[in-house]
């Protein structure tokens, strides 16, 4: 039987993995990016690619040891290079001497064929169509009832008395939802994990901040990959809503565009009404959208030399401005030291906060 | 007589303030940091105790720059605070109405924009080093030229030398191409300074709106090519307040004085801690694949701090 392996990307692998087994595969679950992750991906991709392509060149390489033997990923549209990726992966991976098979998922919407061929390959035990798609759907609402505790962690975790709280029981219920196989076994470990996660004692009275974070999939899904700075934000009592989850980017890129999309780009529009690749314009037509919700300030993520940010990233400085709202960027790489971070992050929440408590102009900085 | 302790403990120096009620400086230091952190903070603060009266009692200490925590830890302070905070503080309290900040250090470089009192934006230089203290620093001990004379020599230029100042690299070799074709060292120098400047407004004042009065602080306000280079590129002046190399210190000062008046005690341990011993130690923790390396901190045989590690698996809780 194959061993069946794919990207990680926060918590969604639980999700596959239980999808790949019902359709009879043999699942490696890909180990969290570590510094031996990064190690092996730096050392195998060549120099100039992007910090995404080489964690997963070295994830790739960690499951390939423990026994994997088919990668299953996805292309992508537009002009960015990491449509390519999957094609650059298997060939350094057969060089090094690995003969696996590579399974690649272009958007459905866009290409239909080879999303019926690859999920055939992927059937292994010859389930109906209609147990397909059955098994599809459990998949899906696993993957909607994590996003919605990932969610509802970060409107805790800056409320919480206790340190450390939120950031406990999200992983307790993590494994709730795990666990859970039937369609209502889903709903139930949601609805418990959410009752549990809301029922964290907070400080109702404490100030709190709303941050939205913006920019590139790879980087805002993955929380090894950011030096976790949503968990960092939230300790320094900011909520942090982001623009994109699995189940939103999956939806629009599957079945329709959703609505919320469509604003998005129109919000861009004015500034950016090309698709320059990856997230750029979303990084843009975000900015936008949340500071017209009354957004505090914009946190953009993009890993170095990623060209679709550094367009977003020349764009923004003008959007700060017409809307005003304060944006930081950082660009990501194989730095793994939090102190540089730490201390952007900690200046742009103080800037936040006076801006909030005194308004513009209305109170001097000291006394 | 009340007084508050700051402490910037930075990649080059150690500055050590002291501030009085009203916000003066009763003494301030400048000390290299020399890769030992722990030891030039006890000195310095032993020296700082040596300026005080008996009737002055410390009521707020607070801490800043990239050995914050350390500093913290050590002598128990009531505010940490990160740089940008420290240096807009302290540049407000010096000229109440300032609107932009350039603040240069030994690692770090940062812009800060203020209006009607209020941070409303900021700036750091983000993968580079380009133009920053120690890069002068070096450069002055490559040509054998005291560090204090560096920017007083650029002043003497007649026909400064264009130098490439993207990359401390790119403009080394070109320096020393220059040199070696003959031009003078002041050229070069001023060349340089220019070079800097140029990467700085292009790189970290990038999109910043520079409006006067513009204070120019941290150690490398001490160097007048740069100030002059500054002055030209921007096309206004520049003012270096007086305590220009101490004001992270003095920020830090600042913020611990508004902190007591809210928690109405001090933390602070007290000038006896520059007599204890002090020691690090790390390890690698094999908890998970990350295989972090923890730093601790003793205090004699007590484990005051611990910092390195990804999770909160080894946070010390109080």
């Amino acid at each position: 039987m194959p061993k069946i392996t794919f990207p990680r990307m926060g918590e969604s692998y639980r999700a596959f993995k239980m999808l790949l087994e019902d359709l009879g595969n043999e699942v490696v679950v890909p180990p969290r990016p570590s510094k031996r992750t990064l190690d092996l991906g730096i050392r195998y991709a060549p120099e100039f690619a992007c910090f995404p392509l080489k964690i997963l060149m070295g994830t790739y390489l960690e499951t390939i040891e423990m026994g994997a033997d088919t990668i299953v990923t996805t292309g992508g549209v537009g002009p960015c290079r990491a449509g390519e990726y999957a094609m650059l992966h298997h060939k350094i991976l057969k060089d090094l001497g690995h003969d696996i098979k590579m399974i690649v998922f272009e958007p459905p919407r866009l290409h239909p064929v080879n999303f019926i061929k690859n999920l055939w390959a992927l059937n292994k035990s010859g389930v109906s169509i209609r147990g397909v798609v059955a098994h599809i759907r459990r998949a899906w609402r696993k993957l909607q009832a994590m996003d919605k505790a990932e969610q509802l962690s970060h409107v805790m975790r800056p409320r919480e008395i206790n340190r450390g709280d939120t950031t406990r029981v999200y992983r307790k219920v993590l494994g709730w939802i795990d666990q859970a196989y039937s369609f209502e076994q889903i709903i139930e470990a949601e609805s418990a994990a959410m009752e549990a996660l809301g029922s964290i004692s907070q400080d109702s009275k404490r100030i709190i901040l709303k941050v939205g974070i913006v920019g590139e999939i790879y980087v805002l899904l993955e929380p090894a990959s950011n030096l976790e700075v949503e968990e960092t934000l939230g300790n320094l009592g900011v909520e942090v809503e982001r623009s994109m989850f699995l189940t939103g980017w999956a939806k629009d890129n599957t079945w329709s565009e959703t609505t919320e999309r469509l604003t998005v780009k129109e919000a861009a529009s004015p500034y950016l009404p090309e698709l320059v690749g990856g997230h750029g314009r979303d990084s843009i037509g975000n900015t936008i959208l949340y500071a017209k919700r009354g957004f505090d300030g914009i946190i953009q993520l993009a890993p170095f030399t990623c060209i679709p940010e550094i367009v977003a990233r020349t764009i923004l400085p003008r959007v700060s401005k017409d809307h005003d709202i304060a944006v930081l960027t950082f660009f990501l790489d194989e730095q793994t030291g939090k102190a540089g971070m730490t201390t952007r992050l900690e200046a742009f929440v103080d800037l936040l906060r006076r801006k909030k408590l005194f308004g513009r102009g209305a109170e001097p900085l000291t006394g | 007589m009340k007084a508050y302790l700051g402490i910037d403990v930075g990649s080059v120096s150690i500055n050590i303030v002291v501030l009085n009620e009203a916000g003066e400086v009763i003494t301030g230091l400048y000390l290299r940091t020399q890769g030992r952190p722990i030891e030039v903070i006890q000195e310095g603060l032993k020296q700082t105790a040596g300026h005080l009266t008996p009737a002055i009692e410390i009521a707020g200490v607070g801490t800043t720059g990239s050995g914050r925590y350390l500093a913290g830890v050590i002598v128990g302070a009531d505010v940490v605070k990160n740089e940008i905070t420290a240096h807009a503080i302290a540049a407000s309290m010096i000229i109440p109405d300032v609107q932009t900040v350039l603040e240069i250090g030994g690692q770090d470089s940062k812009i800060i924009i203020l209006r009607e009192g209020i941070v409303t934006d900021f700036a750091m230089n983000t993968v580079c080093a380009a133009g920053t203290g120690s890069f002068l620093d070096q450069q002055a001990s490559r040509l054998n030229i005291p560090i204090d004379q560096f920017g007083e020599l650029a002043l003497q230029s007649g026909t400064p030398v264009r130098i490439a100042g993207r990359c401390t690299v790119f403009a080394e070799s070109d320096m020393i191409h220059k040199q070696q074709m003959g031009h003078r060292i002041p050229d070069i120098i001023r060349g340089l300074s220019e070079a800097l400047v140029r990467n700085y407004l292009n790189n970290v004042g990038k999109g910043k709106e520079i409006l006067p009065p513009v204070v120019f602080q941290g150690g490398v306000a001490a160097n007048a090519g740069i100030k002059a280079a500054f002055e030209e590129a921007l096309g206004i002046p520049i003012q270096i307040p007086e305590h220009f190399n101490i004001m992270g210190a003095i920020g830090a000062a600042q913020l611990a004085r508004e902190e007591v008046t809210i928690t109405e005690h001090t933390r602070f341990k007290g000038f006896k801690i520059t007599g204890l011993p002090y020691r690090t130690g790390s390890f690698e923790c094999n908890g998970c694949p990350n295989i972090c390396e923890v730093v601790e901190i003793y205090e004699e045989d007590k484990v005051i701090g611990r910092w390195g590690s990804r999770c909160n698996k080894w946070d010390i809780v109080e």
